[in-house]
């Protein structure tokens, strides 16, 4: 079962209809025994980094997220991708999950049309397991303001829009994270959903 | 590099599409649920879905026709049409939707504007603007579609839009709306001029250059057509190749 976590952010219906499109066991949860249980977890969520990290300080998950992250696999989509970094700068600093080192920060190139909406083509950077089958020539779905900064060894995948953009990134065991949202992004995200819920 | 998107607009009525759509193998030519299915196979980028029902019972059709869309389509969904409050767009979120688009009711209290992407996120707070020219570069803006004149200055509208943390407008002339001679381009490089937010193309398009040509002429991020694809003179993946083949990054 994959535990999404519901934290009162976001969409979470479409990562959950994508799950049950897949034929991929998943449930709603809020609780930490719940994510205990569970075989992976997704966080997800859109809106701002330090509304979303107080939702969660709130729900007094942060420790079990930090703890089951390190056991099986984790996978943050969109907001919640950028939260498993150290630090956001949406609105000052806060302080992320810290589960891969790197910090969030506006997109702010001039002339750059924000916020990144749209599609945009997965540059591979290093091998990831999420990345099995995904072609040279495949896009996903972006929205979102700010990006991350981290190691290149971190990043499995980029998009250019105004430079390198961290699409999809791994911390090489358990930890990913994809800024786009792999349960909008077509056959492509899909792809990416099911090679999640294989490594259970 | 960023796609530019190619969107199909579907309207609905009771839960029907409105305009039959001749699609081959779709048992229903009314039904919502597979005209999207279709459009997702084409490779359009998004969806959307315009509520033009007058009543409460209509209402819940439409947010079923969203929902069960939204189990099977798994691309963008916009919905517009209808929504007057912050509790609509909720719901409106609630039943699948990816983005809504508010119009009329926008321009009668812009604090809608500002409360939804307060609440919800500006990537979900797409502005729909039907506009009208009045003189050389100067345009209005319209209500109750495109019936109503507000008076109101279109730039001055987006620039308001913009500073309420709107993330995209969709941007509809109506000049160009129905006659099949291509996007109002002037118009469209007024509004991208004046903003930095993402800007849709909507009305006008007629024939398959014309989407090459809003997106080699404007800043528009993306182009809407309704009734092009409804009657199937043109499939998404027709436009998509065109385009491509005249430099125009598309997915």
């Amino acid at each position: 079962m994959i535990a999404i976590i519901d934290y009162g952010a976001g969409n979470i219906f479409s990562v959950k209809n994508a799950l049950d499109y897949l034929g991929l066991e998943s449930r709603l949860v809020s609780d930490k025994e719940s994510i205990k249980a569970a075989d992976a977890v997704i966080l997800p969520g859109v809106g701002a980094f330090p509304a979303a990290m107080e939702m969660l300080e709130k729900s007094g998950l942060i420790d079990t997220i930090k703890e089951e992250a390190a056991k099986k696999p984790f996978l943050g989509i969109c907001l919640g991708m950028q939260l498993i970094f150290s630090k956001g700068y949406e609105f000052g600093e806060t302080d992320g999950l810290g589960l891969i080192s790197g910090s969030v920060v506006k997109m702010e190139e001039p002339e750059l049309i924000i916020p990144h909406m749209g599609w945009n083509k997965l540059e591979k950077l290093n091998d990831c397991p999420l990345l099995e089958g995904i072609g040279d020539n495949e896009y996903v779905y972006f929205v979102h303001s700010y990006k991350a900064e981290c190691a290149d060894a971190n990043i499995a995948a980029y998009s250019e829009y105004g430079g390198r953009v961290p699409a999809l990134v791994w911390d090489g065991k358990n930890v990913y994270g994809a800024q786009f949202h792999p349960e909008k992004s077509g056959e492509t995200g899909l792809k990416i959903l099911r090679s999640f819920g294989k490594l259970i | 590099m960023l796609a530019k998107r190619i969107i199909p607009c579907l309207d609905v009525r009771n839960g029907k599409v409105v305009k039959g759509v001749n699609f081959e193998g779709i048992r229903d030519v009314g039904d919502p649920v597979e005209c999207a299915e279709e459009y997702n196979k084409q490779g359009a980028d998004e969806i959307v879905f315009y509520d033009i029902t007058a009543s409460f019972e209509g209402r819940g059709v439409f947010l079923d026709v969203v929902r069960e869309t939204a189990k099977k389509v798994f691309v963008p969904l916009t919905v517009g049409g209808g929504i007057k409050t912050v509790d609509d767009i909720r719901e409106t979120l609630r039943a699948g939707a990816d983005k809504v688009s508010v119009n009329s009711q926008a321009v009668k209290n812009p604090q809608l504007i500002k409360d939804g992407a307060d609440i919800f996120g500006s990537q979900c707070i797409c502005v729909g603007i039907d506009a009208k020219k009045i003189a050389d570069h100067k345009w209005t803006v319209y209500i109750n579609g495109g019936r109503v004149d507000m008076g109101l200055d279109l730039i001055d509208w987006v620039h308001q839009i913009e500073a309420l943390g709107a993330g995209e407008i969709c941007l509809n002339s109506i000049d160009a709306d129905g006659t099949k001679e291509g996007f109002d381009i002037d118009m469209l490089k007024a509004v991208c001029d004046n903003c930095s937010i993402p800007v849709i193309a909507s009305g006008g398009a007629g024939k398959i250059d014309d989407f090459a040509e809003v997106f080699a002429k404007t800043g528009a991020t993306a182009a809407l057509a309704a009734s092009l694809f409804h009657f199937r003179e043109l499939t998404v993946q027709q436009v998509k190749e065109y385009c491509r083949s005249k430099g125009v990054i598309v997915r």
